[in-house]
């Protein structure tokens, strides 16, 4: 028989529970807003003003033209003009530039005499959602590129086939396999869930069962707990760094040119620096369920804003600030340039100097949250 | 180091949660070698009191040492020195008898860690048990761990939270013969309990209430203290009610309790009370004597006498 008023007794509790752990209430307003945010305005399908290098080997009305008329399409946006063909490289390898054009020395010179000379649009084409659309408005340009600067003797050439041709060259993803840019991101994606999750309830574990009372009245010190506490996880990060990286070889033939063994060394860092993060929310985090909801409170920026699932470039400039700030970013850009570019160790270092950066911070936090005592 | 004569030496100490007093300047001096009993009611600061020793809570007011260190400097000397055995069972369930030890002999670097853990396995009757998780232990078996655990690191100082709270006699009682042999060894207890057989059985004994020290000193101490007279009704039970009633709010008599089939009738007013029992005792047909409060009716009497300190009311989720 069902009883009305035992019902409403287990819903009246209900509610007092809900009222009185205001984390899970700010949590039930506070993540639709997030996903609100992020979805709404954050996440942008169709990257702009994507930065170009140039590599010009001839200064002329034509080759202005043409940067004009790229620039015109709204995708590209030119931020460089290396000098040689290295430099140009170092800027595509560390995520600098999206683009490179390169204008041969004889550009004008063969467009004057119709030759239809090749211009090369080399497209850093790791992640094709970033670049997709880029490069289906470069069809355009070609088309009309330089109608303009066709004039008086030159006129003839607006008639026909285009007068020059823009070749594009995709890099590092040619086929443009989106699994080769998400298998070695989901690394990333799985070690800061995990490695957040299971630190965040390490110590709030302890505090929910009264061992901490225990540990506490031992000589114990906070650095050695956090320690402690980590190392394990470290290990079974790599486990599980090493499940991705033989499905990604086996079963999607993900491209690995770089140094396996560099990566190694950054993963250590990375996964320090999520367990640092955990450790502070399990400082701050009162239970296990707690614990989990500043997880997830992590989890869901790191995953929308670091470039995983949305192109990082397509985003406003508080949503990429925001992303600076979250070692998923750093952490992708690392190991996709060193898995599908063979960054070496010049190209990653700005990357792991802001990885180490924020692993400084979060174990500051931690250790300075962690209480010797139950005051 | 000159050993200093008291284990245990503070004074003043206070701590507030929110307001709210819950350790009100309270004093303490416990010898080398006592057993202290330390009594009070539910909610009266000794958890809290304990914890301020070792170093657990920070004191708001207050001073003092513990084996000669000062509890708010040096807890990290004090937390080597101390065995503390928490209220709340806080080993860890998941781990066997065994690794809980090897647990806390590494965290106190002690030397020759395999044997000191077999010894004292063998020395709590645990050695059988030693794979066994200590989640799956009964009560006693708990209680025997935690004290093993907070034995092994040889402390001077033992702080023990109402350790025999759930355990049966038989326990209770090999418990406390272990206690008496170590305090023989030069240990220093400090013990708390609601057992009134296990206060009598410490050399001293501190009564807190509202996190006041009301009383402190030996059992007889105590109890000549509270210049309390009391006095023992016998009788038909059906009677015994009916005097109980007729005793409440009589002059001198300060308290009725009922003690099985007698009634212990106490106030400080002695030469009241024993006009109000007699004739209420005449009256019903009971029979009254004179008897030594024992010091059950001390400390009720102590906590009754102590007005509960106004505070501002705290709501919940307020
Ligand atoms: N961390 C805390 N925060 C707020 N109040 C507390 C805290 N710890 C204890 N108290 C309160 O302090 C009072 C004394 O508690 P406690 O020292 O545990 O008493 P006892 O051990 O004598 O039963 C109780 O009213 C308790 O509710
Ligand atoms: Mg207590």
């Amino acid at each position: 028989m069902f009883s009305w008023s035992r019902f409403a007794a287990i819903l009246v509790k209900e509610f007092v529970q809900v009222r009185r752990d205001r984390l899970t209430f700010a949590m039930m307003i506070g993540v639709p807003v997030m996903q609100l945010v992020l979805f709404g305005y954050a996440i942008n399908m169709d990257p702009k003003g994507l930065p170009m290098a140039v590599v010009s080997a001839d200064a002329s009305p034509f080759t202005r033209s043409l940067v004009r008329g790229l620039e015109a399409s709204g995708y590209f946006r030119v931020v460089a003009q290396p000098a040689t063909q290295a430099e140009a490289e170092a800027l595509v390898a560390e995520g600098d530039v999206q683009f490179v054009l390169h204008l041969p020395a004889d550009f004008s010179r063969r467009l004057a005499r119709g030759e239809r000379p090749v211009a090369l649009l080399e497209a850093d084409a790791t992640d094709p959602a970033a670049t997709g659309n880029a490069i289906a408005a470069v069809q355009a340009v070609n088309q009309s590129g330089l109608d303009r600067d066709l004039s008086g003797p030159l006129a003839s050439l607006r008639q026909g086939p285009p007068a020059f041709e823009l070749r594009v060259h995709r890099r590092y993803n040619p086929e443009g396999i989106t699994a080769y840019n998400i298998v070695p991101g989901l690394m990333g994606v799985v070690l800061t869930m995990t490695m957040v999750m299971m630190t965040s309830i390490a110590m709030t574990r302890e505090r929910e069962r009264g061992t901490m009372e225990n540990l506490l009245a031992t000589p114990v010190r906070p650095f050695e707990v956090m320690a402690g506490k980590i190392v394990p996880y470290i290990l079974i990060g790599y486990v599980q760094v090493v499940v991705i990286l033989v499905a990604a070889k086996l079963l999607f033939r993900v491209p690995m040119v770089g140094s396996l063994a560099l990566l190694s060394a950054i993963l250590v860092l990375f996964i320090a620096a999520n367990l640092a993060v955990g450790f502070t929310f399990s400082t701050l985090a009162r239970n296990q369920m707690q614990a989990m909801q500043m997880t997830f409170f992590f989890f869901l920026p790191s995953m929308l804003l670091s470039g995983f699932m949305f192109p990082f470039r397509g985003m406003p400039g508080w949503a990429q600030a925001v992303g600076e700030v979250l070692p998923l970013t750093h952490f992708l850009r690392i190991v996709r340039g060193i898995l599908l570019k063979g960054n070496s160790w010049d190209a990653v270092a700005l990357e792991v100097g802001a990885l180490a950066a924020f692993l400084v911070a979060a174990g500051t936090v931690a250790l300075a949250r962690y209480r010797e005592t139950l005051d | 180091m000159a050993e200093p004569d008291y284990a245990i030496e503070v004074e003043g100490l206070t701590k507030r949660f929110d307001d709210k007093v819950v350790v009100d300047h309270f004093g303490l001096r416990v010898r080398r070698g006592q057993i202290y009993g330390f009594l009070g009611p539910n909610g009266s600061g000794k958890t809290t009191t304990i914890r301020m020793l070792c170093g657990l809570l920070t004191p708001d007011e207050g001073r003092g040492t513990c084996l000669g260190f000062d509890i708010r400097r040096e807890s990290a000397r004090i937390k080597r020195e101390v065995g503390y055995m928490t209220q709340r069972f806080s080993l860890y369930e998941d781990l066997s008898i065994a690794e809980n030890l090897e647990f806390v002999a590494r965290i106190y670097g002690i030397a020759r860690r395999r044997e000191r853990v077999d010894a004292a396995l063998e020395r709590l009757g645990l050695a059988r048990r030693r794979r066994q998780l200590a989640g799956t232990l009964s009560g006693g078996w708990k209680q025997r761990l935690a004290l093993a655990a907070c034995l092994l690191h040889e402390p001077r100082l033992l702080l023990l939270d109402e350790p025999t709270a759930g355990v049966d006699p038989g326990a209770r009682r090999e418990f406390w013969a272990h206690l008496h042999e170590l305090a023989h060894e030069g240990m220093t207890v400090l013990v708390s309990t609601h057992y009134m057989d296990e206060a009598e059985r410490c050399h001293a004994l501190a009564y807190i209430a509202y996190g006041k020290l009301l009383a402190s000193g030996s059992a007889e101490e105590v109890v000549a203290g509270a210049h309390l007279a009391t006095w023992a009704i016998e009788g038909e039970v059906a009677a015994l009610a009916t005097a109980a009633a007729a005793l409440k709010g009589a002059p001198g008599a300060d308290m009725v309790v009922p003690f099985g089939s007698r009634l212990h009738v106490s106030g400080t007013d002695a030469g009241a009370l024993a006009a109000s029992v007699t004739r209420v005792a005449a009256a019903a047909g009971l029979r009254a004597a004179p008897i030594e409060p024992g010091l059950e009716d001390v400390f009720i009497h102590l906590m009754r006498r102590t007005p509960e300190p106004v505070t501002v009311a705290h709501q919940a989720g307020g």
